[in-house]
């Protein structure tokens, strides 16, 4: 009798045992995420280093479209804003909205993502391949693994669409959504780097 | 003084503790409005960028100028949209950890490639 009562006033949810004081997967998600620092900034420094030294072409110059790479990154922007949105919805306990503004999130990301395809398909009909030249391995490296993420971070909001949905996720569904969140900014702030480093410091003219 | 003794005194009393149980302080996160208000910054930053490089400014202030807004557009996403402002400022420790020593490290790796001379 006493042990059924017990059961019946066990939580649904046990707690994770933490001694440090900070909830084990959030600090778990930022140090996955000082290590991809680690990543990107190798990633990032190849691209620096060996830039301006391909023998041949097709050069930045000959590829690069400033206004189109502009729209993907307003489009990765715009995808961080409808994140938090979701977040905020999330914390309210407002399941529908959080769903909608999750997939909302999800399109612009597949619209990035898609973009990306789209230049990387155009480059290469001008050219422009993984072993043609120095920027070419480099930029498609980085750029890529970058797309790649993405992709990743797209699977990860559609699968707590999914949860959500199927009533899998738990009654304050803030913890999970922000942690994606995390996940999603930092691959929108590698952007942010990447677009400087990459798109337009190439593209200042000569000294 | 033992391990756990100076592992007590690094992270506080306070750190020992179940923040569930505790309410560990942390200021509320920013609300609808203000992530809008954020996003229409970051929008306006990247508009700025693209037109500095087309600008035909000299090319070392033109750089410093893309540089400075591209780190001004990070610090705007990871302290407001991933709420450094706003948790605990251990999260910031463990992210600079990784972000300063990325930079350190590579930025070592370019002067030993004298990168900046060319």
């Amino acid at each position: 009798m006493a042990e059924t009562a017990a059961h019946a006033a066990r939580p649904a949810h046990v707690e994770e045992h933490t001694s440090t004081g900070l909830p084990n997967t959030k600090l778990a998600m930022w140090l996955f995420l000082g290590s991809e620092c680690l990543l990107f900034g190798a990633l990032i420094t190849t691209y620096v280093l060996y830039r301006g030294a391909s023998q041949t072409g097709p050069y930045p110059s000959d590829v690069f479209d400033i206004p189109y790479t502009s729209v993907s990154s307003f489009v990765l922007l715009a995808s961080s804003v409808t994140m938090v949105l979701a977040l905020t919805a999330a914390e309210k306990h407002d399941h529908v909205r959080m769903r909608l503004w999750l997939l909302a999130t999800a399109f612009l990301g597949m619209t990035f993502v898609g973009g990306q395809v789209y230049e990387f398909t155009h480059f290469y009909r001008e050219g422009l391949s993984l072993s043609t030249n120095l920027f070419g391995t480099t930029f498609f490296v980085l750029t890529g693994f970058h797309g790649v993420h993405v992709t990743v971070g797209i699977l990860m909001l559609l699968s707590l669409v999914g949860m959500s949905s199927t009533n899998r996720l738990p009654d304050d569904p803030a913890f999970p959504v922000e942690m994606v969140g995390l996940y999603w900014h930092f691959v929108d702030v590698v952007w942010i780097v990447i677009f400087t480093v990459v798109y337009l410091i190439p593209n200042a003219p000569p000294k | 003084m033992s391990e756990h003794d100076t592992f007590r005194e690094e992270i506080g009393e306070e750190g020992l503790a179940d923040p569930r149980e505790t309410g560990r302080p942390h200021r509320p996160h920013p609300s609808a409005k203000e992530y809008i208000r954020i996003g229409m910054i970051l929008a306006v930053l990247t508009s700025l960028e693209v037109w500095t490089s087309y600008s035909g400014l000299p090319h070392g202030l033109m750089i410093t100028f893309l540089w400075v807004m591209s780190a001004i557009k990070f610090s705007l996403v990871a302290l407001w949209f991933m709420h450094l402002r706003f948790d605990d400022p251990r999260y910031s420790r463990f992210f600079m950890l990784g972000l300063v020593g990325a930079c350190v490290l590579y930025l070592l790796v370019l002067l030993s490639f004298r990168v900046f001379a060319r």
